[in-house]
């Protein structure tokens, strides 16, 4: 009968396979939303296609030594300024006596042409790049970590724990970006950094990756805070608070998987963002410090040669687009993947 | 104006809308979405018509379809709807312009996101109002003022320029109606005026719903999901499920003589509170369709207990008791089969005592 | 009232805080501090007799937060000079000033304008080709380093062909033409970001708008397509691209416009502070960094209030 009292077998827990079984076909699989967005990302070619350009792109580059020894026979260090190289047979000086170097061309040494101190600007992009990278990657890393942490913090205890890190992200924010950092690259590039027992090298890559990554926190630190904001009001919160969960338990088992799709998201921005700061920190001398190479100081490199040797600054640039609209592309892909709104939009 | 006179033109009893085998279908991610398939009704002046049917009848879409609200690039449409002589499902934007407002209006579900956050509630009104006629500011700022007063807003003169926010939900609803009726609409789109309300203020609401029905003499088309609303304002009802109206009559006889299984259900379902607690709540076991993958034949075939071979054909929207051409149902069980079947005994309905319904 | 009086005490208070941390950066970390500062006055060649006369005359060996009251104290003064060069920070700075104006509000207006078209066409053309072209335009925008842009503008359309002055910047109130014809590519390759950005933005919000209850409503009035779009949905659409805006034009007054200006050559207030940091010169590093973050926090505070003007919700309650 249709109005009987429900009984245990009318309230099954598995509402797709209770349907599907009296219509006597087969269950639907439900998928947890990991799942389905994974699947949807899958879908999204061109989104694939571009992790896959960037993580090609990272593998040539943490193949640099393999190059470097195997096809341009030199290092990105070694300098070669008044040594010469076949080129159609006829022997051509790498750095010709009144300084301009030879370009890019199909050949296995100097492939990307040569510098004006004779070194190998493609061994030196890729050597580069693996050093604009692993900073992109490690700082992204630490901006991540504190933020989601001072994100945390602030949004779910609120009162003075929420004011001291708000201002403070305040304050670090009202500095001008781009000076800050230059001026803290300029300052700990030449003497290092000591604080107590850390002791780093001025000429460290972790300089760069601790100012960089310090930078961004308040951008990255600001949303997460308030999407804890919100999360506090949810009712699973006040289930697990009725539970007897402590607050760290309740921050990291439950609201920081909600959290998870913004971090990724956003994650992937931040790295992008940090490969363009570094090249820009690179390229005013405050960032990655020579002779280690970097994509941004091959580009200050080239500079006062733009007109008479342009493959030195444009090169490393489009190595950096490349990489940067990479990433951009695969986090838009991310988020359509991870966005549960629907597509559909009546106008 | 205080009481005006009812929509121009249009007679008490006159039909205003008639819609015929009205199909929506949307493509999604999950394949085609059949919402509403093949759905007819009729609405007159005056009289209310309550659509009733749980998430995802396709009854939102019915009446918001009706409006031109449900275009967009993945929707399909098929049938027709006419509104006195303007049909609208195929209608152009500009014909659609012209009656929206003017001459059908709706109100929403949820008036907390109904209204723009950042206009005054005087301009948004007004701006309904001018769009149809062209009216000075002055004249335009005194009908809202009285149209806010109809509805029952306090001190509507000093309100025009609030924003939304300072309204609560209540109050909130009462402006949407009050918008709705701003250019004397003559077919009132009602979509789940109380849903979001305390239970208080729907009984306000609905009154206030019913006593303009009576002003203006418009037709309104109630949706709703609670049979309880519809007790006591409704004229007659349509069932729908899944996308298709299983069952049309008159309040009475939807209530009293029931025809369709799923009917049965939804009567049954309604706890009184004045009899004894049942053991368990009643419910109709099983869950609704998923739109994109139904049953054949009758959608209501998997959870219905009666059925039996003949119900994987489609079965059509006729009547099927005698002397009540009015009265259609979509199920194949035969009539006297039908009463015998169906359990719901007067008095254990959500209405009070009655005769026993007319004899087949 | 209450809340100006606050908001005030809090941009007091934070361009206080960075002064004094741009302080210790520079006290504190080797490489600054009052050894070197003395050195730099005195010359690389001095003896210690006299880097410990400039240390007394210039008051170096004086406690840090002494240094650190006398050094706020010439700030609103104007008395700061120079470690290196001896010149006046405050002249320096004002005489950098229009140059760096002139980049960043043309730029902005550009940005701003440019932005909010693209991004409007991108959500009314949602899903076609328009829209999916001016994507793609957009996310290369954001891929693009600002100073690289630059200089393949200044090879390309400087060099190649001689469309462009190659850098260099000319008084608007010389030569008001000329003036413009200096700064077009450097507006252009400042503004190629943010017009990528913002018309992402606008076009996510206008969407999201879009699709809210109350555009149905509108529609429902029987309101224009048009009317709809700009009286419903951009008027909430727009509201957080001001404020966007607010903070980036801070940001690129206050030095964002650094590597643009060094590209270009445009002696302006940014360049004057990457020079200054290269060379580690306290006082104009200090000038300039004060004078960034106060455009900032006036910039931040100034979104605020126009945020509470746009939007009700936030005024009235």
């Amino acid at each position: 009968m249709a109005t009987q009292p429900a009984t245990e077998s009318d309230f099954s827990l598995d509402p797709a396979a209770a349907v599907a079984a009296q219509e006597g076909g087969a269950p639907v699989e439900g998928m947890g939303p990991w799942e389905l967005a994974w699947r949807r990302l899958k879908r999204n070619r061109v989104a694939m296609a571009s992790l896959a350009v960037f993580f090609v792109l990272v593998g040539c580059c943490l193949a640099a030594p393999l190059y470097a020894e195997h096809v341009a026979g030199r290092g990105p260090t070694s300098t070669n300024a008044t040594g010469t190289i076949q080129v159609d047979g006829k022997k051509t000086f790498v750095v010709t006596p009144d300084g301009t170097p030879i370009g890019p061309g199909f050949r296995k040494e100097y492939f990307l042409g040569a510098d004006s101190l004779g070194r190998d600007v493609m061994v030196r992009l890729l050597y580069g790049g693996r050093n604009s990278l692993f900073v992109g990657f490690m700082a992204a890393l630490i901006t991540a970590i504190l933020a989601v942490a001072t994100g945390l913090a602030a949004g779910y205890f609120g009162g003075w724990t929420d004011r001291i890190i708000s201002n403070g992200n305040d304050i670090l924010w009202s500095f001008p970006v781009l000076l800050f950092a230059i001026a803290l690259g300029t300052a700990l590039a030449l003497g290092g950094l000591n604080i107590g027992p850390i002791s780093v090298q001025g000429d460290s890559l972790w300089i760069p990756i601790i100012i960089i990554g310090v930078v961004y926190i308040p951008y990255f630190g600001r949303p997460i805070r308030g999407q804890v904001l919100s999360l506090r009001e949810k009712e699973f919160v006040d289930a697990a608070v009725a539970q007897g969960m402590g607050s760290t338990r309740i921050m990291f088992s439950e609201i920081l998987p909600n959290l998870m799709s913004t971090i990724l998201v956003f994650g992937t921005l931040i790295i992008a963002n940090n490969i363009l700061l570094e090249a820009a920190l690179s390229f005013l001398g405050a960032g990655i410090q020579p002779p280690e190479p970097s994509w941004g100081g091959l580009i200050s490199d080239g500079v006062n040669q733009i007109y008479t040797s342009p493959h030195l600054s444009l090169v490393p640039g489009v190595a950096i687009v490349i990489a940067v609209l990479s990433l951009n592309v695969f986090g838009d892909g991310l988020r359509d993947a991870l966005d549960p709104r629907a597509k559909v939009r009546l106008r | 104006m205080s009481t005006p006179a009812p929509a121009t033109g249009i007679a008490k009893g006159e039909r205003l809308l008639r819609v015929e085998d009205l199909e929506v279908a949307f493509t999604t991610e999950e394949g085609v979405v059949q919402a509403v398939d093949g759905v007819s009704f009729e609405l007159s002046a005056g009289e209310v018509l309550a659509v009733v049917g749980e998430s995802g009848s396709g009854k939102s879409v019915t009446a918001m379809t009706l409006m031109g609200l449900t275009r967009s690039s993945n929707a399909r449409f098929s049938g027709t709807a006419h509104y006195t002589d303007q049909e609208l499902v195929n209608a152009s934007e500009d014909e659609l312009r012209r009656v929206r407002g003017a001459e059908i209006a709706m109100i929403f579900q949820d008036p907390m996101t109904s209204l723009n956050p950042v206009l005054k509630i005087g301009d948004q009104i007004a701006e309904q109002i001018q769009e149809h006629q062209a009216l000075p500011d002055a004249q335009a700022r005194e009908l809202t003022i009285e149209l806010l007063e109809r509805v029952g807003i306090p001190r509507a003169r000093d309100r025009l320029d609030s924003y939304p926010f300072e309204f609560s939900g209540g109050m909130r609803q009462r402006v949407m109606i009050a918008l709705a009726l701003s250019c004397d609409p003559s077919v009132l789109i009602a979509d789940e005026p109380t849903t979001a309300l305390d239970v208080t203020i729907q009984a306000q609401i609905l009154q206030r719903i019913h006593e303009l029905r009576e002003e203006t003499g418009a037709g309104v088309i109630l949706v709703t999901h609670d049979l309880g609303v519809v007790a006591d304002i409704a004229d007659r009802i349509a069932v729908m499920y899944a996308g298709r109206i299983i069952e049309e009559g008159t309040l009475d006889q939807i209530f009293y003589d029931p025809q369709h299984p799923y009917t049965w259900g939804l009567l049954g379902s309604i706890t009184r509170v004045d009899k004894p607690r049942p053991e368990r709540l009643p419910a109709i076991r099983g869950l609704p369709p998923s739109l994109a993958n139904r049953p054949e034949g009758c959608h209501f075939r998997p959870r219905c207990p009666h059925e039996f071979p003949k119900c994987t054909e489609v079965p059509p929207l006729e009547s099927r008791v005698e002397g009540e051409p009015n009265h259609r149902d979509r199920c194949w069980l035969p009539v006297d089969e039908k009463r015998e079947k169906r359990e719901v005994r007067p008095g254990e309905i959500g209405l009070p005592d009655k005769e026993e319904a007319p004899a087949a | 009232m209450r809340f100006t009086v606050r908001r005030l005490l809090n941009m007091l208070f934070v361009l206080w805080a960075v002064s004094v941390l741009t302080f210790l950066i520079f006290m504190v970390m080797p490489g600054g501090g009052d050894e070197q500062a003395a050195l730099r006055i005195a010359g690389r060649n001095a003896n210690e007799a006299q880097v410990q006369t400039v240390k007394k005359e210039w008051g170096l060996d004086d406690p840090i937060y002494a240094q650190y009251a006398d050094m706020m104290k010439k700030v609103f003064t104007g008395d700061l000079i120079s470690y290196v060069n001896q010149v006046n920070v405050r002249e320096e700075i004002v005489r950098g000033i229009p140059r760096t104006a002139s980049l960043v509000i043309g730029a902005g207006i550009i940005w701003l304008f440019f932005g909010v078209v693209f991004g409007v066409l991108s959500a009314v053309y949602a899903g076609r080709f328009t829209d999916r072209a001016l994507n793609v335009l957009a996310l290369v925008g954001i891929s693009l380093p600002v100073f690289w842009v630059g200089l393949v503008l200044l090879y390309y359309l400087t060099d190649r062909i001689a469309l462009f002055p190659p850098g260099g910047y000319t008084e608007l109130g010389d030569d008001p033409v000329d003036w413009a014809y200096h700064l077009i590519l450097p507006w252009f390759a400042l503004s190629i970001l943010f017009i990528g950005f913002y018309s992402r933005v606008l076009r996510s919000n206008v969407l999201d708008i879009s699709s809210e209850d109350y555009v149905r409503t509108a529609r429902a009035k029987g309101l224009s397509e048009r009317r709809i779009l700009i009286r419903h949905t951009l008027r909430n659409a727009l509201i957080p691209i001001v404020t966007l805006f607010g903070l980036d034009f801070g940001a690129a007054l206050g030095g964002g416009a650094i590597l643009t200006e060094s590209v270009f050559g445009l002696q302006g207030v940014g360049q004057y502070a990457a020079e200054s940091i290269g060379r580690l010169d306290l006082p104009p590093i200090m000038g300039v960094v004060l004078f960034g973050a106060f455009f900032i926090v006036l910039l931040n505070a100034i979104v605020d209030i126009l945020y509470a003007f746009l939007d009700p919700r936030i005024r009235l309650q």
